[in-house]
């Protein structure tokens, strides 16, 4: 196995509040090789959107990074000042994120944007960021690219906003993307082209994707591995096919088991009773252990760590080897 | 799929050449300075349909279709263009004239949990609103306390037939997750005995676990109670798995309807086999998908004839002049010139 492109360790984020300290993350571990897309996929709450704000130095104040270390390409990327991690972001981390309206600025022309942040991260003349900036909305698919650069963000429909965010994330030639939701606020049939697109690119620029998702259709279509995330903790990870035809943790499944599916019949989907607890009421143990038909005296007293299960890895008891359960 | 469907074949709901248009112009002054003339959309245009008694009809299409316009002109919160809207056999159409007791039998639940329930109001208020409203307690009752009492009661009943406790009575809006917030919704409009709820994207705003809760929610509820469902969605899996009958909009008019197996087995409409194409596949049967074209046009500027026309790889000159009518090609209807001449 090549040695991994970004290399997340024990990640621990935490808000402190006047009530106490909320763990929001708590002890993330997993990598990306070069090339690779990995999803990320949970429910709302679950903390997968604020694994990508870390990874990319964005977290809102009062988050912060209480333990763990963040390696890109080796070097340690979680603790660098505001100015180095300016460089990395951008340069060796494009984002991109769910609303396309939000991520441009309204008051600049696109093709200001896309130079601007060409010029900033690559040592080229003005002209030839403004070439580079037509041939990355030419890959995006945009019609009249040269015409596009003097309009403003207003000008574009949502589908093409969310283009030419692709287009602004490989500005800098990154060798990774972190991409939030990014066709979450797009209607089902521009959702398929964004996705392609965006899978075709990444491919063809080499960069790997951190694609944080909630639709598990999306991750299908698109990821080699994906990490299932629950109250703050990565519950199972592993090759996408195995998690979705053979889950092994009980929440992966319940998950599967309740998404409809277009080439079966049910009478009824499966169900997960209750909810995701509160990060102040994460009940100890196992934090899924309130919601679990497998549930025995293990999980509500000692949390599980990722364990070997099949072709993936999950955090739940029912994959202890037989010599530590008996112990 | 209810037992009701196959035993009776009485239409509740009937809807024939439903129009709504929306004036958009800018205000006079700027009309005149401007040389700008009147600007109207159509938000709804010529839609007919109906629902049988005790069965679910889905209206899809992507957004600005038209489909949640559909969903108000139905329950009164708008009043149409044109068209006629028939409820059990009764005409609907004119809104200020629906009687009272027609506007007790349909209910309306909202795509937005957090924006359809009043934060200020505690649950028991909010679902024996309609109950007072109605008058539904007073019959044979004279007492005040006798009153609330039989209030207390019915409310929580109405809780406990959607997964709730009569305890969550006392509670606020806030103090409920989203997926519990659309069920109190449901039991708010549960509350008048309805015999027709108008669901519009109940599950958008939930969790896919969550959403399954409720899902599974209303399906039982349609087998205890027989209740007819207008359920409007933009995702296609949800619809297949909720509907009988499914119809597909784009641009304000209905370009498909059909049976859910027809639909979803052998879809006519080339912008219905594009929506199916579009979903992605959880289950990665290795589905050669074709990348969908283009986007929704402006519905300011509706293109001519066919509005799908200029997406649809099958359009000739025909489509782009004449508009196409909703024709029978076996069960299904659509709306589509290619399908009439065979092309495709």
């Amino acid at each position: 196995m090549p040695d991994p492109l970004l290399d997340v360790r024990h990640l621990r984020v935490e808000f402190p509040t006047r009530r106490g300290t909320l763990v929001a993350l708590d002890d993330v571990t997993f990598d990306i090789a070069p090339g690779e897309i990995l999803g990320v996929v949970g429910e709302s709450g679950a903390g997968k959107s604020l694994t990508g704000s870390a990874i990319i130095g964005l977290l809102d104040p009062p988050g912060r990074i209480a333990a763990g270390e963040i390696r890109f390409d080796g070097r340690r990327i979680d603790a660098l000042p505001y100015e180095e991690m300016r460089k990395v972001r951008g340069r060796s981390i494009g984002a991109i994120f769910q609303d396309p309206l939000t991520s441009l600025d309204p008051l600049y022309t696109i093709g200001r944007q896309l130079t601007e942040t060409i010029q900033t991260h690559l040592p080229v003349s003005a002209a030839e960021a403004r070439q580079r900036a037509i041939r990355l909305l030419q890959e995006t698919g945009i019609p009249a690219a040269e015409e596009r650069l003097g309009q403003y963000p207003h000008q574009f429909s949502g589908g093409m906003r969310q283009r030419v965010v692709i287009a602004l994330a490989l500005a800098g030639e990154p060798r990774l993307i972190v991409a939030d939701e990014p066709t979450t606020a797009l209607d089902v049939s521009i959702q398929a082209q964004i996705i392609f697109l965006l899978k075709r690119l990444c491919r063809e620029h080499g960069a790997a994707v951190m694609l944080v998702t909630h639709d598990m259709g999306v991750i299908a279509e698109t990821c080699d591995r994906v990490a299932v995330m629950y109250a703050g903790r990565i519950v199972e990870i592993g090759p996408v096919a195995a998690v979705i035809h053979a889950p092994a943790h009980p929440y992966t499944a319940g998950l599967m088991g309740s998404i409809p599916a277009m080439d079966e019949d049910r009478p009824r989907l499966l169900q997960i009773d209750g909810a995701m607890p509160r990060l102040t009421a994460i009940p100890p143990g196992c934090a899924f252990n309130p919601r679990c038909v497998h549930a025995f005296d293990r999980c509500l007293v000692e949390r599980p760590d990722l364990l070997p299960a099949g072709a993936t890895r999950a955090a739940c008891w029912l994959h202890a080897a037989p010599l530590r359960a008996a112990a | 799929m209810s037992a009701l469907a196959s035993e009776s074949f009485e239409p509740l709901v009937e809807v024939e050449g439903l129009t709504k248009t929306f004036d958009v112009s800018l205000p006079w002054l700027n009309r005149v300075v401007d040389r700008k003339p009147r600007q109207f959309v159509h938000a709804v245009d010529d839609v007919s349909f109906t629902i049988q008694r005790g069965t679910t009809l889905a209206l899809v299409g992507e957004s600005g279709c038209g489909k949640s316009t559909v969903a108000r002109l139905l329950v009164g919160l708008y009043a149409p263009t044109r068209g006629r809207i028939v409820f059990g056999g009764v005409d609907a159409t004119a809104v200020d004239a629906r009687p009272r007791v027609m506007r007790r039998r349909m209910q309306m639940i909202f795509q937005d949990p957090y924006a359809s329930l009043n934060p200020r109001w505690k649950v028991r208020d909010i679902v024996a609103e309609p109950l007072r409203e109605h008058g539904l307690t007073e019959q044979g009752r004279t007492s005040g306390a006798d009153r609330e009492a039989l209030l207390e009661a019915q409310v929580g009943e109405l809780l406990g037939s959607v997964g709730l406790a009569a305890a969550d009575a006392d509670k606020f809006p806030h103090q409920f997750s989203g997926g519990q917030r659309q069920r109190i919704s449901i039991a708010r409009a549960l509350a008048t005995e309805p015999e027709f709820l108008v669901c519009d994207e109940p599950t958008s705003a939930l969790d896919v676990s969550v959403q399954a809760q409720v899902l599974n929610i209303m399906k039982d509820l349609q087998t205890k109670q027989g209740l007819t469902y207008l359920f409007i969605s933009h995702n296609l899996a949800v619809v297949r798995h909720v509907s009988d009958r499914v119809g597909v909009m784009y641009l304000g008019r209905v370009v498909e309807i059909a049976d859910k197996a027809a639909l979803f087995s052998r879809p006519h409409h080339p912008y219905t086999r594009m929506l199916l194409d579009a979903i992605p596949d959880i289950h990665m049967s290795g589905r050669a998908r074709t990348p969908v074209q283009g986007e929704v046009p402006n519905p300011l500027h509706p293109p001519s004839g066919c509005t799908f026309h200029p997406r649809c790889p099958h359009a000739n000159e025909r489509c782009r002049v004449e508009r196409p009518q909703l024709l029978s090609f076996g069960s299904t209807r659509a709306a589509c010139h290619a399908v009439e001449e065979g092309r495709i």
